[in-house]
């Protein structure tokens, strides 16, 4: 009962019920797409990335080759990469635990885990939304596979209407200042920008590299001022999630 | 058969991602540049990630009852709602939206 007291575990919990149920759209989606039950459980437990599951039964639907497929799923994974060295800077999972972090590091267990700022919570919601998600996600795999066409289109449910609701919900604490919110809306219009002309999965890639790029100008121009006299820098640390942003008087040291 | 082995193949290499970033030294992120470039970034996925589910279908921007979505999020969280609540309001905008008959 005392966990349910844990903001961490209570987004966790919320985040894995939006997106786990989520699950029925991929498996009913799988088997249409022509993979079988076991295929599409083998994607659900071993890959166990939506984006790059959604990726890979697409390439099957369109007429797309198997080797197509992979690669599609494959560039999708690639930011599990940055999420990987997020987590392991955070929680520092040791032994067989880190394997198992490294299987559940996804957008929702990473989000989850870095919009906390106590250690202990950064834990706490990393597994909950890991684990739990990746317990719903194969049960509802499982249950779209196998109920397929009967269930209906899950969109009549809203469900990606929360999946859209989950992520700004993951956002939104992050928005304290006008650096971030800049930050934000760049990225944003990037990835509307990028969604015509890149495969799908490749607008959030472009986002990522936005921001590295913007993050980068930001710690040049903190470099060549002194202390205390950047232009346009907000006093937004109090607020804001510890490793998400250092202020830069505190970098000078 | 042949199937099978883009399949498995396509969950190595998914996994592979995934252990990499745990092998990147945790120390470079506690850099102070470097957990301020990872911070930004999540700001910059978070953003994108909610832009995709809520306008891009494949490889085109569509409008349509999402956008109900994003904006009941977002009125729920100006209002200080928790997460849940904000959840099931995004839920609850899209799947009223089509029951009115807006796609």
């Amino acid at each position: 009962m005392k966990l349910l007291q844990s903001p961490a575990v209570r987004v966790g919990l919320s985040i894995s019920i939006a997106t786990g149920l989520y699950g029925v759209s991929f498996g009913a989606l799988s088997v249409t797409s022509g993979l079988d039950f076991w295929q599409t459980m083998a994607l659900s437990l071993l890959l166990f990335s939506g984006g790059s599951q959604f990726a890979f039964i697409g390439v099957v639907a369109g007429g797309g080759s198997g080797v197509a497929a992979m690669g599609a799923a494959t560039l999708l994974g690639m930011r599990n990469g940055i999420y990987g060295m997020q987590i392991n800077a955070l929680l520092q999972p040791r032994g067989w635990l880190r394997f198992a972090s490294a299987h559940v590091t996804i957008d929702e267990s990473t989000a989850t885990s870095t919009g906390q700022t106590d250690p202990l919570e950064q834990k706490r919601g990393f597994w909950t939304a890991g684990l739990g998600i990746f317990a719903l996600w194969n049960l509802f795999t499982a249950v779209g596979a196998l109920a397929g066409a009967a269930l209906g289109d899950p969109k009549q449910w809203g469900l990606d209407g929360a999946a859209v609701a989950a992520f700004l919900g993951l956002l939104w604490p992050r928005l304290k200042g006008r650096e971030p919110v800049a930050i934000a809306v760049v990225c944003a219009l990037a990835t509307v920008l990028a969604v015509p002309f890149v495969p799908a999965g490749v607008p959030i890639l472009v986002a990522a590299v936005v921001a590295v790029v913007a993050a980068t100008i930001g710690w040049l121009s903190h470099g060549r001022s002194d202390e205390g006299m950047e232009p346009d820098v907000d006093p937004y640390t109090g607020h804001h999630p510890a490793r998400s942003a250092h202020h830069p008087s505190g970098e000078t040291a | 058969m042949n199937l099978w082995l883009w399949v498995l193949l396509a969950c190595l290499m998914g996994y592979a991602w995934k252990l990499l970033g745990y092998l990147v030294p945790a120390s470079l992120l506690r850099n102070p540049r470097m957990s301020r470039v990872a911070g930004t970034m999540t700001i910059g996925l978070l953003a994108s990630l909610t832009v995709v589910n809520a306008v891009a279908s494949g490889q085109s921007l569509a409008l349509d009852a999402r956008l109900g979505a994003l904006a009941a999020a977002g009125i729920a969280l100006c209002f200080r709602a928790p997460f849940l609540v904000v959840v099931l309001a995004g839920a609850g905008a899209a799947a009223g939206l089509r029951l009115l008959g807006w796609s």
